[in-house]
């Protein structure tokens, strides 16, 4: 039992190390949000203050930056909604030929490197003469946040027992009102789990962005710009902060909306 | 509710092939059959779930091939319940009212009128998940006839609950049945509470229907080996002692209950025929006692004797040669010879 113990010991030091790995460097831009130094990293900071969150809310490159990034989140995410559910509704039951091949060509996009395809759309934007603006964003967005919804939606699908279905319609349900009162129900915590997911992916998006933006300014792509020509460094962790909330949360809420529904079959409506 | 020569198939598989029968309004009508001998199938067809390949199918009179489940005047009992998970039980059971836009308030009072039926007053606003197996349907049942449907449908309802609660749902749905006066039909493969609720049992065996008859009518005219055996137990005698007993080529069954066991010394009754064999095993059953008696030429039969009031003449122990004889009346001779 004591060698037992010790290895345990180990694989403890070995996760918590791990840990430390991932999640210290965070931190550290954290703490670095708060710094009074603004021209190096020095450890520790000589003092803390709040000062930069001010500078960073004054300024409109950030402020333009940070609302373009939500927008086209919201709206790669509608899209992803509307598109993912529909697809994975149409997969859920159908049988046909070539089915295998159309599964895999909806979850190509994400398993894709992003540059692959960022040029794709880039070329594909350019021969359909289209001026690069915040929809080609959204669409390029739109490709792998579907995948997100479809699969979400896709197992949810395959959990609802079709005599629900039947039942609804045997009791007087057309087809739009059996949607409305029992699928959609049953799938809505699936639905704001893949939204939240594929909001959060979208919105530090940069690979996929920088093909498609043309003059636009995500906050990713804003991120990098300053990297290169560095002005106020605090000003960057503050607003990498803002970004670990805005990514962070919804994906937190995703796991619990998940983890409900796994433990209570989906309370809701 | 009437099926003229409906056949379904999947693929090549007939699922049912050429069925028709007719259902009289107000009757309990159950469907009793093996798995996959087409009885689930043909509910789904009269629900509307699934539409005939051939034939033609007629709820009151009216075409019912093309018309969608929401428009038919019927309504289903789930194996599974099927209740929405998400709603509480009140909302359940009002469903068909709030998809035909009743107020909500009506239709709430609407639903804890029927819960009241089915004795489930009180239970509104509970979820299905904290519900027993039982409670959930009586649940499904005050859902399906919150519409007032003329023909209740009940896919083996009963199926999921255990023994004693399943006695006690068989006489309140056959008590309910009658007093709404509509029609039910019953699926089971169950074949003592197809017996114990229907007014008339169709017996299915791949695809199609044997034989379709009164409770009695079954049990004591099989029309075929399969509804003798399937429809409670049943000795099928075929080949030469059959001949030599019928006097012509064919089989016959014979209930174990009609079978009287002696001693070979014991001269059988005027009117009756009998065989010799070797008893084989004895089960003693409580009411009853199970023979089993080998009988060279027709394998093994067997017989139920009562523990009480039976006759004075001993009776033969295990592996003593036994003599079973029967009135000719009991024999009941098959259509055709195809065994179970």
């Amino acid at each position: 039992m004591r060698s037992d113990g010790r290895a345990s010991r180990w694989l403890r030091l070995a996760a918590f190390g791990g840990l430390a790995f991932l999640h210290v460097p965070l931190l550290i831009i954290v703490l670095y949000a708060f710094t009074t130094e603004d021209k190096t990293y020095q450890f520790p900071p000589p003092g803390l203050t709040l000062h930069w969150f001010e500078v960073a809310w004054s300024r409109a490159d950030i402020r333009e930056a940070l609302w373009l990034s939500l927008q086209v989140a919201a709206s790669a995410t509608a899209a992803a909604l509307v598109l993912g559910t529909m697809a994975a509704a149409a997969m859920a039951r159908a049988r046909f030929f070539g089915r295998e091949a159309v599964t895999l060509a909806m979850i190509l996009p994400i398993a894709l490197p992003g540059i692959v395809t960022g040029i794709a759309l880039l070329s594909a934007i350019k021969l359909a003469e289209v001026e690069p603006s915040f929809w080609t964003i959204v669409t390029g967005h739109a490709t792998f946040c579907v995948v997100v919804v479809y699969n979400n939606a896709l197992a949810r699908f395959r959990r609802i027992p079709r005599s629900l279905i039947e039942a609804s319609m045997d009791l007087g349900a057309d087809g739009f009102q059996t949607f409305r009162y029992v699928v959609l129900p049953q799938l809505a915590t699936a639905l704001l789990a893949g939204g939240m997911l594929a909001f959060a992916l979208s919105f530090d998006e940069i690979i996929v962005t920088t093909f498609t933006a043309g003059h636009e300014r995500t906050l990713p792509i804003w991120f990098m710009n300053e990297l290169f020509r560095p002005r106020d460094r605090p000003v960057t962790n503050v607003v990498a902060v803002a970004v670990i909330l805005v990514t962070a949360v919804p994906i937190l809420l995703a796991y619990r909306a998940t983890r409900d529904d796994a433990d209570a079959g989906g309370r809701n409506g | 509710m009437e099926f003229v020569r409906v056949s379904r198939r999947y693929g090549s598989v007939h699922a049912i092939e050429e069925l028709s029968f007719r259902v009289a309004d107000g009757e309990f009508f159950s469907m009793l059959g093996p798995s996959g001998s087409g009885k689930t199938t043909t509910l789904r067809l009269i629900a509307g779930f699934e539409q005939p390949s051939t034939g033609s199918i007629l709820i009151h009179g009216r075409e019912a091939a093309g018309v969608p489940p929401y428009e038919r005047d019927v309504n289903t009992v789930f194996q599974d319940y099927a209740l929405f998970p998400h709603m509480n039980v009140a909302d359940n059971v009002a469903y068909g009212l709030m998809v035909k836009k009743v107020a909500r308030a009506e239709r709430l009072r609407q639903a804890e009128a029927m819960l009241e039926l089915v004795k489930l007053g009180g239970f509104g606003r509970r979820r299905p998940g904290e519900l027993s197996g039982g409670q959930r349907q009586r649940v499904a049942l005050a859902r399906a006839l919150i519409n007032h449907p003329r023909v209740l449908l009940l896919d083996e309802p009963l199926g999921a609950l255990d023994l004693k609660l399943r006695e006690a749902m068989q006489s309140e749905l056959k008590a309910l049945q009658r007093r709404l006066g509509i029609t039910f039909i019953f699926v089971t493969h169950d074949q003592g509470e197809a017996l114990s609720m229907s007014d008339r049992v169709a017996v299915f065996r791949h695809g199609r229907i044997e034989q379709i008859d009164t409770p009695r009518g079954l049990y004591e005219a099989p029309a075929t080996a399969f509804v003798a055996t399937f429809v409670g137990t049943s000795n099928v005698v075929e080949g030469g002692v059959a001949e030599r007993l019928l006097g012509r080529a064919g089989a016959f069954s014979i209930r174990p209950e009609r079978i009287a066991v002696s001693t070979p010394e014991a001269a059988p009754a005027a009117d009756a025929v009998a065989l010799d064999g070797r008893v084989v095993d004895i089960q003693y059953l409580g009411a009853h006692s199970r023979f089993e008696v080998e009988v060279a030429g027709s394998g093994r039969l067997t017989a139920l004797v009562p523990s009480y009031g039976a006759p004075a003449a001993p009776l033969p122990g295990v592996g003593a040669p036994a003599r079973l004889s029967w009135p000719r009346a009991a024999m009941h001779v098959l259509d055709g010879g195809e065994g179970a």
